[in-house]
């Protein structure tokens, strides 16, 4: 049987692949650009027994996804910059309790309401700092309609295998533009289940790390009560300022990251083996970039793409072993050195990092790219 | 026999947080006794607040228990509620928890009636954090941040809830105990979102910087202000000044946010 084509937008092809991955529960607020992802969701969720609520604010959203996320269910919501910032602060409740959710946040310019309807790359250190306190991030930006309907249903495996807010962060351009995606049949992509508890109820604590860095979580309703809070907790989840536990529980839920990140980053490589210029690039950037590095192929420059498909964790060390053969990075981005910051904070000075960039609305064109690429020497 | 308060109570975590003479443990054993005359299971039964000194009570009760960000309690509620309609969902806190930060939450609640019920102890003061003036807190009264006076209006909690379309609500105070459960028990009964406000104490923050010399003398406050709604309809106007209605102050039947979402369901699944 042939597989299902369509001509998708980005946004919508995200709310699919929540769908694909068993979503049955979307809390969100209207904000431009990813209201699509709503109105697709409030649509389609019902149709499969899901419940979809448009909540009074974006902070309301981010809780009570994490409420129904405590009853068993797989959640999303989505929301753009401003809607970001509100998140904030129930995003930090789901990193310390340890509640799967999925973010989808479709970047436009800031700060505050800035540019709604263009486009921009500057959330992305919002993903990873914009919530207080020491916690793991897990920040995805794809680059096409078809990859972010895939990184949606890989985003919901991550929250779910590692009890985690997860963000998926597609740039204006890729959450609004229209491509061909070819639906995956069900089973061609795996899909996770977060894992339950193995003990009966009077035995079981919600953070018993005797499992390892991920303790099994139970759900609200199914027989087994715990307790959840925000305070720096034990085992059993209870409050605690006990200092030795504390400073554990903070470094596992770092560490649970940290230790499986081969397993959580993904990057593409084009053309770099050989390369003497690397462009390291994300989202709708990156097709630049790549139509850049195909036309210096043409006129005898080495050049190479490093596309980010994860943004954090960040692959520092693939890139620290990359900058020993190259003569420079060429990284062009919609903010104003965000990733080029990262970039040269991680390849020890091997090389020059050359930023291209535009916060004007407008998306980095390849002939920059290949202006820029004449500067590294 | 005395009633068994511990079948309710979560094994090793007492003693409580709370001070000496503050009303907050008054009302949680008038939810106690109000769950077990309903005979609610523990494990369907959530009790979810936000922040605060009445917001530590989840922990107390052998239930699942939700302790959330400051002024958040209704939304998550809002979350478990509608992805598990079937759980009993309790929202417990304070007036600056509820009423300010959480205002919003609040009268959105109120206007999905959304089948919850919200138990407000409203001691006029943020307690936990030394005393600050809540939206709550009498124009006049001394606070940490009202050393010349609070100039603010207090808020009317019941009316608040009214106006935003909750379809129960009572009002109860920490003095009338024996009435809390009873309150609370017809609150969970009703179908749609209800509130009970607790009138309530704090004598560490609120009392002592406010001439109540006792604790005692804070409860016969409560006492005296207190007008049943059934004797309030034969008092003047004049009788009434100063006074605080007690009771279920209003009751209708209007559509619950669940059910009406059960029949989107329906609709979708229909059209399919």
């Amino acid at each position: 049987m042939a597989k299902k084509v369509a001509f998708l937008q980005g946004n919508e092809a995200a709310a699919h692949g929540a769908l694909y991955a068993g979503c049955k529960f979307f809390a969100g607020y209207p904000i431009t650009p990813s209201t699509e992802v709503a109105e697709v969701m409030s649509a389609e969720l019902p149709k499969v027994g899901g419940k979809f609520i448009q909540m009074e604010d974006e902070i309301g959203a981010m809780a009570a996804l994490i409420g129904a996320s405590l009853t068993g269910l797989k959640v999303l919501t989505s929301t753009s910059g401003p809607g970001l910032s509100l998140k904030q602060e129930n995003i930090g409740y789901a990193c310390i309790t340890e509640v799967p959710c999925v973010i989808v946040n479709v970047m436009r310019g800031g700060p505050s309401t800035g540019m709604p309807t263009g486009p921009s790359q500057s959330d992305v250190m919002c993903a990873k700092w914009g919530t207080h306190g020491d916690h793991a991030a897990i920040c995805l930006v794809p680059a096409s309609v078809q990859e972010l309907f895939e990184e949606t249903v890989r985003a919901f495996n991550i929250a779910e295998k590692y009890r985690m807010p997860v963000m998926v962060m597609p740039d204006e351009i890729v959450g609004h533009m229209r491509e061909r995606i070819v639906f995956p049949e069900p089973g061609e992509i795996e899909v996770i289940e977060r894992t339950g508890p193995s003990v009966p109820p009077e035995q079981y604590k919600p953070y018993d790390t005797s499992y390892g860095d991920v303790p099994p979580l139970a759900a609200f309703g199914s027989g087994y009560k715990f307790h959840v809070t925000g305070l720096n907790k034990m085992q059993d989840g209870f409050p605690t300022t006990k200092a030795e536990i504390v400073q554990a529980e903070e470094e596992r839920q770092v560490r649970k990251v940290e230790a499986n990140k081969a397993d959580i980053m993904k990057w593409e490589e084009y053309l770099c083996d050989d390369a003497e210029v690397i462009v390291v690039a994300f989202g709708s950037t990156s097709r630049s970039a790549r139509f850049a590095v195909d036309e210096a192929r043409k006129n005898g420059i080495k050049a190479g793409l490093f596309r980010l498909i994860t943004f954090w964790p960040f692959p520092e060390e693939r890139l620290l072993e990359l900058s020993k053969q190259v003569k420079g990075f060429i990284t062009p981005e919609m903010n104003l050195g965000m990733c080029t910051g990262v970039v040269k904070g991680c390849i020890e000075g091997n090389a020059p990092v050359l930023g291209i960039f535009r916060v004007d609305g407008e998306p980095v064109n390849p002939g920059q790219i290949l202006d820029k690429m004449k500067e590294v020497k | 026999m005395a009633f068994d308060y511990d079948k309710y109570i979560r094994p090793g975590k007492l003693p409580h947080i709370w001070c000496p003479g503050c009303g907050h443990g008054i009302v949680m054993k008038g939810l106690i006794r109000a769950m077990d005359s309903l005979n609610m299971k523990k494990e369907e039964t959530a009790i979810v607040s936000g922040i605060g000194c009445a917001s530590r009570l989840p922990g107390y009760m052998d239930c699942c228990t939700l302790h959330t960000a400051h002024g958040r309690a209704a939304a998550f509620a809002t979350g478990v509620k509608m992805a598990k309609p079937e759980m009993n969902v309790i929202l417990v806190g304070g007036d600056g928890d509820g009423t300010a930060i959480g205002g919003n939450h609040f009268i959105h609640a109120c206007r999905r009636n959304i089948d919850m019920t919200y138990i407000i102890m409203n001691n006029y003061i943020y307690g936990m954090t030394g005393g600050q003036f809540s939206p709550c807190t009498p124009t006049g009264a001394k606070a940490s941040t009202t050393p010349y006076g609070n100039p603010d209006p207090g808020f009317d909690i019941a009316k608040l809830a009214i106006g935003a379309g909750a379809t129960f609500v009572a009002r109860g105070t920490a003095y009338h105990a024996t009435q809390i459960d009873k309150l609370i028990a017809e609150a969970i009964q009703h179908k749609g979102f209800s509130v009970v406000e607790i009138l309530d104490d704090c004598p560490t923050t609120y009392g002592r910087r406010n001439k109540y010399r006792s604790v005692v003398e804070m409860m016969n406050r409560l006492k005296e202000v207190a007008v049943p709604v059934k004797a309030a309809e034969k008092m003047t106007a004049e009788q009434l000044e100063g006074k605080v209605l007690t009771g279920v102050l209003h009751k209708v039947e209007q559509p619950e946010y669940c059910e009406q979402y059960a029949k989107v369901l329906q609709r979708a699944q229909a059209a399919k």
